[in-house]
């Protein structure tokens, strides 16, 4: 195709961002089958080390660690696929000193896990990799997340206004020190102002669980100070959160997918509708052509093992048309994620055809060294809600 | 000279580790001085991480608090305050480091033992079997107040609570068998069917119901430090902990800790030489010690000013003290607490004021000590200092390792981030000459590095003896 025609294509002037799912050997629950590593390589640094390395080089904008317990694959053997993940919080946290552009958000759930606990490690994520971390907040709908911590089950209504309570409560805590509280002045002695930490004295009103007892509250303020973006960009699946805690700014960002390629503009539309603030990212499953394999005959020789369920899009093909699906889905969705079949595999053909191509095309937005995932989504750093000088945007909370 | 025979089959390693506490809160850093740098920044952290392991340190250590210091109901404001999570930095730090062992506090009472045995194992998978978890227990319902459990925890409970925690995460950790994995991706399955069990646990505090997600280590399991004083924790750590990180440093007092750990440890079954106590250590050095003497004096003015003075008083007597002279005698005001609040951190939790107080005044009076001069002898580790010349110190220090009263220590470097630099540069190859400390790694995981054995499955040979010690039901 012609690359001078397609950088003069109005929709050029519309950049998007790419980012990439970078769990256990990739999305297909049979990746490891075609890994190149032995199994057991799998869970340590090293291979942490690797993807994110390859996804940065390849270009991409965002890298994402999904968390929680593996579901076992539907009708498998046990023990057949990958039961075992490392913390993804953690991944993140590894990653962040050994890369220098590609933005880092891991999954963490919100509902068994202690919201105090969340707040901190993400603002220290956001410490350790200089201002490119995010949070891509899950909401487990499985017993077994229940049980683990001993907590009674929180059924499919309590998840969105348990997501909700977690990320007010760490949006509070990130902005309970204002950002100029650290004063060190010698002359009085005194390290900090206290006059700009605040207590965030957070109460769920809700009864978040039928049998789990009323809700909690945490006082502050954080134990450390705020994190560089000020707010880090919240990621949320389209339908855990609910149109007003969407319009009250919960997330900056929204994840949807839609059950086919084709369906996935309408799917788009409607999540842009719903929360005209946030960024949209579309969700994509990827298999492509690779070492002389058709996409298809790769996938079906991956499903023989284990079927492949997944809700989102999924494009099988070659690079060339991926290219063009991205393109398009690109002129009206903010950002694409990536869930490749197999990460060894198909990783190498997104780096060398396919995000060659969409940077020809002028679609993707420039990789910026040192620069923070607010600014990659176009959002201002905020003050914090505390500081004194109220502004506009106080009155919403 | 005090007695240095420990008895109970303890023999002395005749070796000496290091370990770097990287101090988030206190008066122990001097920020004033125009030296000092960020004590957030990533940077800083690489930097003192990077420069122990030049130094062959076993381990760079992590505290935790997880609720801010506060001072008269506001938060404290004229000591360093604020601090990363410590395995979110430890994750971050494994990437640029190689052999020095990483150690995460991380308290029991507020955690859930899957979700943290999960971001240990996790730890010490990705930094190649070089994490360690230091376990504290403090249990205040003040520090209650940022969790969805609250102050639930009944201080008496706090170490039958952490002991029912700490075997939880000890069974996860062993719950995966050894070569379950497939060595190919050719194999039939991932992992062998059936070889990851399932760990329950059901008691008084709360209820586990874990399919673990990891295998084993190179290192197997984290390293179990332990930190906490009173005869209650020294008897779960002469059960549980493989290190003691105490706060017993003076010779002649390290050497009585050692030999009540080693008969804790004896009775509970283990051998005499199990558990490794490292105290919580300053060095102020100089090629002199003249200069050392010198440094210490600036180092001291530093730490401790005059407001940090009064205030550390007022933490005490509960009220404000702005008008006595910090160069004046202690204030002939009594305290209006009864008893001393945790406010400001555990060290000062539940002291009876009144009595402090009276103990206090009569100490600085006999002492001729001013307000300043008493506190900065009672903090800034006075206890815990070492100040002198290289070659002195590190004599000092060789009798330590002769005697066998401890197995390293633990510093904290008054300056971020090149307070370690001349330990590193002057008072290592000073041990190493005395042949007291490590010329290399012994290994690549921190349980090589610190002369730990492998560990026994808990499921194992462990079980039924844990059975009759653990206040919590096992299922
Ligand atoms: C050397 C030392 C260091 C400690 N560091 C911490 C810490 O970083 N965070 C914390 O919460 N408690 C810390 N503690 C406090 C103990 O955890 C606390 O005293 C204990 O858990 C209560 O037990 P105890 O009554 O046996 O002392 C430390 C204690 C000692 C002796």
């Amino acid at each position: 195709m012609s690359t001078a025609a397609n950088s003069s294509t109005p929709s050029a002037a519309r950049r998007g961002f790419l980012a990439l799912e970078l769990d256990g050997d990739g999305g297909h629950p049979a990746a490891w089958r075609k890994a190149r590593h032995t199994p057991a390589e799998l869970l340590d640094g090293t291979r942490v080390r690797a993807t994110v390395l390859a996804a940065e080089s390849a270009g991409f904008h965002v890298a994402t660690f999904a968390d929680g317990a593996l579901p076992p694959a539907a009708d498998s053997l046990d023990g057949r696929d990958i039961p075992g993940r490392l913390n993804a919080l953690q991944r993140a946290a590894f990653a962040g000193p050994i890369t220098g552009s590609i933005v880092l958000v891991p999954e963490v759930d919100t509902v068994y896990t202690e919201p105090f606990h969340i707040s901190t490690q993400l603002a220290s994520l956001d410490y350790v990799s200089g201002g490119r971390a995010g949070w891509l907040v899950a909401a487990s709908d499985q017993a077994v997340d229940a049980a683990a911590v001993g907590r009674s089950f929180v059924s499919a209504d309590g998840l969105g206004r348990e997501a909700a309570a977690s990320i007010e409560v760490s949006r509070r805590l990130w902005d309970s020190w204002e950002d100029d509280a650290v004063i060190r002045d010698v002359a009085t002695g005194r390290y900090i102002d206290v006059d700009k930490l605040h207590y965030v004295d957070f109460a769920s009103t809700v009864d978040f669980a039928s049998t789990a007892g009323a809700g909690y509250s945490v006082k502050g303020p954080s134990i450390i100070p705020r994190p560089l973006q000020g707010q880090l960009p919240v990621l949320a699946p389209a339908g855990l959160l609910s149109a007003d805690q969407l319009s009250a700014g919960a997330a900056d960002a929204v994840l949807v997918s839609a059950p086919t390629p084709e369906l996935l503009a309408g799917e788009i539309a409607e999540a842009r509708a719903a929360a005209p603030a946030a960024a949209v990212i579309a969700e994509l499953d990827v298999v492509l052509d690779a070492r002389g394999q058709s996409a298809a005959g790769r996938l079906a020789e991956l499903d023989a093992h284990t079927p492949w369920q997944s809700s989102r899009a999924r494009f099988v093909g070659t690079a060339a048309a991926l290219t063009e699906l991205l393109g398009s889905v690109l002129e009206t969705a903010d950002g694409v994620r990536l869930h490749p079949a197999v990460l060894d595999v198909d990783l190498e053909e997104l780096a060398q055809l396919v995000l060659p191509a969409l940077r020809r095309r002028g679609v993707l937005a420039p990789q910026q060294p040192g620069s923070t995932f607010r600014n990659l989504l176009g959002l201002q750093r905020p003050a914090s809600r505390y500081a004194a000088v109220s502004v506009p945007s106080a009155a919403n909370n | 000279m005090a007695d240095t025979h420990i008895g109970n089959g303890f023999v002395p390693s005749g070796q000496l580790q290091l370990g770097v506490f990287f101090q988030g809160v206190n008066s122990g850093t001097v920020w004033k001085s125009p030296e000092s740098g960020s004590q957030t920044d990533f940077e800083s952290f690489r930097r003192i991480a990077q420069t122990a392991e030049r130094g062959l340190f076993a381990a760079f250590f992590l505290g935790e608090g997880l609720r801010l210091r506060e001072h008269l109901g506001r938060p404290h404001a004229l000591d360093v305050v604020g601090r990363p999570d410590a395995q979110t930095m430890l994750a971050a730090l494994a990437s640029v480091t190689t052999r020095i062992g990483l150690v995460a506090t991380q308290n029991t009472t507020y955690n859930d033992p899957a979700d943290l045995a999960h971001r240990l194992s996790s730890l010490d998978l990705l930094s190649g079997g070089r994490a360690a978890w230091n376990v504290v227990t403090t249990d205040n319902a003040w520090t209650g107040a940022n969790f969805r459990r609250g102050g639930y925890l009944d201080h008496a409970d706090r170490y039958v609570h952490a002991e029912a925690f700490v075997t939880t995460a000890k069974r996860i950790w062993d719950s995966w068998e050894d070569g379950a994995i497939a060595e190919t991706p050719a194999a039939s399955a991932w992992a062998a069917p059936g070889s990851a069990r399932p760990v329950h646990h059901g008691g008084k505090h709360y209820t586990v119901d874990y399919v673990p997600r990891l295998p084993r280590s190179a290192q197997y399991r984290p390293v179990l430090f332990q930190a906490g004083d009173s005869p209650e924790g020294r008897d779960f750590a002469a059960r549980q902990a493989d290190v003691i990180f105490s706060a017993h440093p003076r010779l002649d007092d390290a050497l009585s800790f050692r030999r009540d750990i080693v008969e804790r440890t004896v009775k509970a079954g283990r051998g005499a030489n199990d558990v490794k106590i490292m105290p919580a250590s300053e060095f102020i050095l100089a090629a002199t010690p003249q200069e050392a003497l010198e440094k210490k004096n600036w180092v001291r003015s530093l730490q401790i000013g005059p407001e940090q003075a009064i205030a550390y008083l007022e933490q005490f007597w509960g009220r404000e003290l702005q008008g006595f002279d910090p160069d004046g005698p202690l204030p002939d005001i009594d305290p209006v607490v009864e008893e001393t609040s945790e406010t400001r951190g555990s060290g000062f939790h539940g002291a009876k004021a009144k009595q402090l107080a009276d103990q206090w005044r009569a100490e600085a009076k006999d002492k001729g000590l001013s307000i300043r001069q008493f506190v900065s002898a009672r903090t800034s580790r006075g206890d815990s200092s070492f100040t002198g010349s290289y070659t002195e110190v590190a004599d000092r220090l060789a009798e330590y390792a002769r005697t066998g009263a401890v197995d390293g220590f633990n510093i904290s470097p008054w300056l971020i981030p090149t307070g370690l630099d001349d330990i590193v540069n002057h008072l290592v190859p000073a041990l190493q000459e005395r042949g007291v400390y490590p010329t290399e790694y012994a290994g690549s995981t921190l349980r090589e590095n610190l002369g730990l054995a492998t560990p026994v499955r808990q499921d194992n040979a462990d079980t039924v003896r844990l059975r009759l010690t653990v206040g919590e039901q096992l299922l």
